[in-house]
């Protein structure tokens, strides 16, 4: 690890303040992230920013519009065991569970999982090439090892994949992401958070290096019964999605009212397509109509070698966990038996 | 004297954070195992270094050091997390519980660590101290209650010798005793 100083503000100006004077500086929360890359010399911040001295970001409040706003210091576990977030966002509660370990859970915080890194083994190696990692150095994994990586979204430069499984409920619950700078505070919605490889690998969202995530806002709870997260990887527990399926849905009977379906594992960022889930408005629930929803959303997939089984094992997901939403049954996070 | 050249201090050199305060070190407190301990720590050190090269509980094992094993785990305010992907600093004012603090003052043995024994739940020894601190913690978290739970519970603390069954009997017997009291 590189040497640095660290910060430890008592306010969100002065946290602020700290990484605008500082160059080179990273905040760090849970440190889940940070730290262990860091350890690799893939981050090598000068100046770090202890956010755990921050007051008031850390609670779940109302917003007074029917939703929750989660504080970006609230713990995994906290929100995922949160009685309002189970009973309003379940699909989150799910999302947060089939992550990490029980005790990663306890130290990673809602902003710390919304921007932890890829786990693209070039991108953790740093004696080789990466564009992520050193612009303009290439990306080995197109050609190489690439089992965990995109199939949707990729470019020349970066075939990566954003690993949170949290980031794919946001992304299917159309959270907002509340966030501030020296310019004062905005939100950005979940959609345009994270970005796609393009050009510029090396960034991962549309944060600017000086802002500070405040909190994740939901809106108004709509999926309370017919939901499901399912999560696909190497082994039942403690491992990364290689292809995971938020589903949401709001039915009428057997009929679909309106859907929320998003993709981990897949991408650069939690996968949506508006005009899928458009497909199945009024439809009735069943495997035909699911089926073509899949087909919409995996239009273009594009498979490396070792990542190609991804893309029908997505299309068998996807119809799966529509299945699981349309019924009423979502995956279990202990019992691991996908019905 | 700043040493911002040097490797990260290893093994030999118990208490040297604390007697000498260099200029880069931060003044920090830590309750550890309830003995309340001024400290002064470098800002790269890890909880789980802090513990093993400066205060010499060498009870909490590194295994990998980047949380994927689960042999680091300890209980910080009563939560289980890795030390070793813990920033001491971070930590400032926390309670610090590791294997060494579970047993009574006079030694009795916390009745995990009893029922680890009882139930042969360890080979070699090395996850083991992660284990016991990890079972502490789902305990007292309480979301846990059936076998298949405890597993996926437990999940975090990787055992190479493979004692994973016998580790879900220790836990579900002091379970089940905590339960009945
Ligand atoms: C072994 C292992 C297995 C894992 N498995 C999974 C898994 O299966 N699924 C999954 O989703 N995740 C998994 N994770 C990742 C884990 O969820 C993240 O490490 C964690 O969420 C990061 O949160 P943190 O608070 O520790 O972030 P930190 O490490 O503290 O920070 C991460 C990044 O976020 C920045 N940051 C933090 N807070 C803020 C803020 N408020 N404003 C601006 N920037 C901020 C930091 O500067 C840093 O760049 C795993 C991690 C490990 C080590
Ligand atoms: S996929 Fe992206 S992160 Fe991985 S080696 Fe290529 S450029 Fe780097
Ligand atoms: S040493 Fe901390 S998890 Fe392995
Ligand atoms: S007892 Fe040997 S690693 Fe668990």
């Amino acid at each position: 690890m590189n040497r640095f100083s660290i910060a430890r503000p008592g306010s969100v100006a002065e946290a602020v303040r700290e990484v605008t004077t500082h160059p080179a500086a990273k905040f760090i929360a849970g440190g889940t992230n940070l730290v262990d890359l860091m350890k690799y010399d893939v981050e090598r911040p000068t100046h770090v920013v202890d956010l755990s001295r921050l007051p008031g970001l850390n609670t779940i409040e109302e917003t007074g519009e029917g939703g929750l706003r989660l504080g970006a210091l609230v713990s995994n576990t906290a929100a995922a065991y949160d009685e309002r977030v189970k009973e309003r966002y379940p699909l989150l509660s799910s999302a947060l569970l089939a992550g990490a370990t029980p005790q990663l859970r306890n130290a990673a915080t809602m902003g710390g999982n919304l921007l932890q890194r890829t786990r693209c083994y070039y991108f953790y190696d740093a004696a080789t090439p990466c564009n992520k990692r050193q612009p303009g150095t290439g990306c080995p994994a197109k050609d190489g090892v690439n089992r965990i990586h995109a199939i949707l979204g990729t470019s020349e430069h970066c075939i990566a994949t954003h690993p949170s499984d949290m980031c794919v409920a946001l992304a299917a619950l159309e959270a907002v992401v509340k966030v501030a700078g020296p310019q004062g505070e905005r939100s950005i919605p979940m959609a345009d958070f994270h970005r796609l490889p393009g050009n510029m690998p090396e960034k991962d969202t549309n944060l600017h290096g000086d802002e500070i995530i405040l909190a994740i806002e939901l809106p108004e709870p709509r999926f309370g019964k017919n939901h499901t997260y399912l999560k696909l990887r190497d082994r039942l527990s403690y491992a990364f999605a290689l292809v995971s399926v938020a589903a949401a849905l709001e039915m009428d009977g057997e009929k679909v009212v309106e859907a929320r379906i998003a993709l981990g594992g897949v991408a650069h960022k939690p996968w949506r397509v508006p005009e899928a889930e458009e497909m199945l408005r009024g439809k009735a629930a069943g495997r035909e109509a699911f089926s073509a929803v899949a087909d919409r959303i995996l239009q273009g997939a594009q498979g490396y070698g070792g990542n190609s089984f991804k893309i029908e094992l997505a299309h068998r997901a996807i119809i799966r966990a529509l299945s699981q939403a349309a019924a009423g049954t979502p995956q279990s996070q202990t019992d691991k038996r996908i019905q | 004297m700043a040493d911002l050249d040097l490797p990260l201090r290893q093994g030999f050199a118990p208490d040297a954070g604390i007697s000498q305060a260099l200029p880069d070190d931060i003044p920090i407190t830590l309750t550890i195992n309830g003995e309340r301990r001024e400290l002064h720590v470098r800002p790269w050190t890890t909880l789980l270094d802090l513990l093993r090269e400066d205060l010499s509980l060498y009870g909490t094992k590194k295994g990998c050091d980047h949380g994927q094993c689960g042999s680091c785990t300890v209980l910080i305010d009563g939560q289980r997390m890795n030390s070793c992907l813990a920033l001491a600093v971070t930590k400032d004012g926390c309670e610090v519980t590791t294997i060494e603090g579970l047993a009574a003052p006079d030694g009795t043995l916390h009745p995990m660590q009893e029922a680890f024994i009882e139930h042969d739940a360890f080979q070699c020894g090395y996850c083991t101290p992660g284990q016991i601190c990890s079972a502490v913690g789902l305990l007292k978290e309480g979301h846990a209650r059936t076998p298949e739970e405890i597993r996926e519970m437990m999940s975090g603390n990787i055992c190479r010798c493979g004692a994973y069954t016998n580790i879900v009997d220790a836990i579900e017997d002091v379970m089940a005793k905590e339960g009945a009291k």
